[in-house]
């Protein structure tokens, strides 16, 4: 489904500040898998989906989707097959447009952009389908624009815009983060409902360790531009954050040097 | 003021209303300070008066004065988007440009129409009297542009134009490229900006190369006071704004002048207005 190989990402080559964020990465995605990936700051999550999502060139390797090579594509090009959610969930909405229009736009991503009318009864009542689905009400404010609704509410609707074209692959690179602890848990499982419903696959970035065992069928654990671990099936079910965090230790040869990740156990 | 003076005033914000509406696009849908507007806007004149001398039909001179000043636009958008020239440098690099373009295409730096059939005198030959002939052609063209554009707004690639001034990380997820979408938009700005210098040459009867000073002030202005005099509650209202934006600035210019304003101070006069406007919503925050 995703293969990457030999991925290499290297920031300010060249200069004092270089950095290799992702050092000769190997993944392969099955259809269908829903992985976790979870790792301190700096260990380059980010910079995986964002080299997926083609964001920047990167260094060395290649990115293929679907026995496509997308590793050159464009960011823009990239997303008509690929879904992206935000940690900021301001990012992945226009503020000053309503409802319906930012939906519109999801819904039509998988046509080409045409001069047909942005909005039609037929595509305001697929609309009110999915909004009910997500459980806000937001089905009764589709003229509403988006700026007046709140953070969680914007999130929700980003991961709906995101989902609702089935796309081939879903990249959330912590998109509960910047959310309070209830409303994050209401997106978590709008985020497993949503996965399970049209079978994604997907990679999602989290620093709640217990999202990360709890959710998904496989683990992936990043450090220093690596994957140190890559657990699914059984192994994967009988994860405890004990564990996790043991197994970090010994690999990194260190505790964890991330509050937040703990914080958040 | 009296009433010739007023219905001056009103053609001439309908006029320039047309350029007002391409600065909307550009301004406010886009977020692009294009300044090329100061070149497309003579641009559209020039071609328009050339076309005019040469014998050309006024309306047809109309539609090359569009497809000229679009033109104009896809340069501001190449600059932008493919040689990543910044938005402010993009717009006074095209204007530059156009100033001595604009000479090229005249001429000469000024073409008077004075006898020459325009639209305005093709309509007072069908019989309608002053001051209908004029008003009633720039109400007819105007009502066209804005239906045109609100219909084009409420299409899907009218939406992604919107979003990708609003937010351009959320078009860009939307697998829309943003560069082209910013090239479309300053493609219909200019074309409008242009379009409107031609209406302008026309109606003023000469096209000349430094008509475009202060256009993009203007322009501004008239997005401007239409936005707090109207609102913006849905494009078809933000659009109806800057019409009557435009024709409040024009008044308020002509009242200035009929209370003895030196026409040399207009420009000053233009950008204490504009910076009232626009802080008008810091001030009444201050002040509460």
């Amino acid at each position: 489904m995703l293969k990457v190989k030999n991925l290499k990402k290297i920031f300010y080559k060249g200069t004092p500040n270089e950095n290799v964020a992702i050092d000769e990465i190997n993944l392969k995605v099955n259809e269908g898998d829903f992985i976790t990936i979870v790792g301190s700051n700096g260990a380059g999550k980010s910079t995986l989906l964002n080299s997926i999502a083609g964001v920047f060139p990167v260094d060395n390797g290649t990115i293929i989707l679907d026995n496509e090579n997308i590793t050159k594509k464009s960011e823009y090009k990239c997303a008509q097959e690929i879904g992206r959610v935000f940690q900021n969930p301001l990012a992945g909405t226009s503020p000053e447009m309503t409802i319906e229009e930012n939906l519109s736009l999801a819904i039509s991503k998988s046509n080409n952009l045409s001069l047909k009318w942005g909005l039609s009864k037929h595509k305001r009542k697929i609309m009110r389908k999915h909004l009910e689905k997500i459980d806000l009400g937001l089905e009764k404010r589709l003229t509403t624009k988006v700026k007046l609704l709140s953070g969680g509410q914007r999130q929700a609707l980003t991961l709906l815009m995101a989902t609702v074209a089935n796309p081939r692959l879903l990249l959330l690179d912590e998109h509960t983060a910047a959310l309070d602890p209830a409303t994050a848990i209401k997106i978590k499982n709008l985020t497993a409902e949503l996965v399970n419903e049209n079978n994604i696959t997907t990679l999602m970035i989290t620093h709640n360790m217990e999202d990360a065992i709890e959710m998904g069928n496989r683990f992936i654990m990043m450090d220093g531009g690596h994957i140190i671990y890559d657990i699914n099936g059984e192994e994967k079910e009988e994860l405890t954050i004990e564990k996790l965090l043991k197994m970090f230790e010994i690999k990194h040869g260190g505790k964890f040097n991330n509050d937040r990740m703990l914080l958040s156990v | 003021m009296n009433l010739s003076f007023a219905i001056t005033s009103l053609e001439q914000g309908l006029a320039f209303g047309i350029m007002a509406l391409g600065v909307f696009i550009s301004f406010r849908i886009l977020d692009f300070a294009d300044l090329s507007v100061d070149g497309s806007l003579p641009l559209g004149a020039a071609v328009s008066a050339r076309l005019l001398v040469a014998g050309v039909n006024p309306f047809l001179s109309l539609i090359a004065a569009l497809v000229a000043g679009g033109a104009a636009g896809a340069i501001t958008g190449f600059l932008n988007t493919r040689l990543k020239i910044a938005p402010l440098l993009s717009g006074i690099l095209t204007m530059t440009a156009l100033y001595s373009i604009n000479l090229r295409i005249m001429g000469r730096p000024n073409i008077p129409l004075i006898g020459k059939g325009t639209i305005f005198s093709y309509i007072r030959d069908l019989g309608v009297p002053y001051p209908w002939n004029n008003l009633l052609l720039l109400i007819v063209v105007i009502t066209a542009v804005k239906l045109v554009l609100d219909a084009f707004l409420n299409t899907q690639i009218g939406f992604a134009l919107r979003a990708t001034g609003d937010n351009p990380q959320m078009i860009r997820s939307m697998g829309i490229s943003t560069n082209s979408m910013k090239m479309l938009g300053l493609i219909i700005s200019n074309a409008l900006v242009a379009l409107s210098g031609a209406l302008v040459g026309q109606y003023q009867g000469f096209a000349d190369v430094n008509m475009g000073v202060g256009t993009i002030i203007a322009g501004l202005a008239s997005v401007i006071i239409g936005e707090v005099v109207i609102g913006e509650k849905s494009m078809m209202i933000a659009t109806i704004g800057v019409i009557i934006g435009s024709i409040l600035y024009r008044f308020s210019i002509s009242i200035a002048l009929n209370l003895g304003l030196a026409a040399s101070d207009l420009k000053l006069l233009t950008a204490i207005l504009v910076i009232i406007f626009l802080s008008t919503p810091r001030i009444k925050k201050a002040l509460r």
